[in-house]
């Protein structure tokens, strides 16, 4: 019994502990920009910070183009800042990267035959884990109906 | 014994589908270029220690190389006695983009080292190579007679490689040309 609480508590502080260096990861973020950049509109420096963030530095690869100091990570935020200031949509600033770098250079998948699985996987493995838990859920359910009744049965 | 079944099957495809994405993980020196068998960017830039620009739009009717060096990338010093060679076999130009690099020291390095380029086009501030989509020195580029870029090689080229993968795209009439 005693252990059944120990082990609930441990399991709660690891929630905890799992939610808070998410959290954490979020709230630091913007301190590991090494991008002094601002443009003078601030809706294009909105922009210009959410695509950023979207590119991929082909240098050093699992950084995104606002959080690498290395010089191509640098002309490539001159590019964005240049195609933003040119009247650029979104859409068409990634695409010119695209043409350029390929979809390696985009940390967010377009939607294509060969990337489907990339956006499909995760939904099909939610609702399995769903399907699962909802099954092991009723389950135990019936188990513990199963007991009750047998309980009551005896009672009487 | 059944109930294990189903985690099985889901474990076994779960590790399936982590292994062919790990073998098809793209490593740094093979990110497919989407420039192959795209028209060449047309360039125009400062040629390097003379007068005047340089564009490869001149070059249309040839084949020829493009390679991205710097004098600050050490595999360009150990790519450049294989440029050298090439050069000297008189296979096809070599057209040199200089990236983000100083004049002085690249003029330097085709003094002490020798100069296998037909012409050098100096790309100081990078924005050529955005273009070309290169990421990394050294990076060869091969396009056809018609403007095509045909193949891109990241690295140093060697031996089995131009043999392999340049030669073997070059029309036989090329390799006699001047």
């Amino acid at each position: 019994m005693s252990g059944a609480i120990r082990l609930g508590g441990r399991l709660r502080l690891g929630v905890l502990v799992a939610t808070l260096s998410i959290l954490l990861q979020w709230v630091a973020l913007p301190a590991f920009a090494i991008d002094p950049t601002e443009l003078a509109d601030p809706q294009l420096q909105q922009r210009y910070r959410a695509l950023s963030q979207e590119l991929r530095c082909m240098q050093c690869q699992n950084q995104s183009i606002a959080d690498s100091p290395v010089g191509l990570a640098g002309d490539l935020r001159r590019e964005v800042r240049e195609l933003l200031e040119a009247g650029k949509s979104d859409a068409e600033i990634r695409e010119h990267m695209r043409a350029r770098y390929g979809d390696f250079i985009l940390f967010r998948p377009r939607w294509t035959p060969q990337n489907a699985w990339l956006w499909l996987t995760p939904l099909v493995l939610l609702l399995t884990g769903l399907w699962v838990a909802l099954r092991v859920i009723r389950h135990k359910a019936a188990q513990v109906d199963q007991d009750d009744g047998d309980s009551a049965g005896s009672d009487r | 014994m059944n109930r294990f079944i189903l985690p099985a099957a889901i474990f076994a495809a779960l590790v399936a589908v982590l292994f062919v994405g790990i073998q098809r993980s793209p490593n740094k020196d093979v990110i497919a270029s989407p420039l192959i068998d795209q028209p060449a960017p047309i360039f125009e830039l400062p040629v390097l220690g003379a007068e005047g620009t340089f564009s490869n739009a001149s070059l249309v009717g040839q084949w020829y190389l493009l390679n991205v060096w710097g004098t600050w990338c050490p595999e360009c010093r150990n790519e450049h006695d294989m440029l050298l060679e090439i050069a000297r076999a008189d296979t096809l130009p070599i057209v040199g983009l200089n990236w983000k690099d100083d004049d002085l020291l690249a003029l330097a390095w085709l003094r002490q080292l020798g100069d296998p380029y037909l012409v050098n086009a100096a790309d100081r501030e990078g924005r050529v190579a955005i273009n070309w989509g290169v990421y990394g020195a050294p990076e060869t580029f091969l396009i056809d007679d018609r403007g095509i870029v045909r193949y891109k090689h990241v690295g140093a080229l060697n031996p089995a490689v131009w043999q392999r993968e340049f030669l073997a795209r070059l029309p036989r009439s090329t390799s006699v040309q001047p």
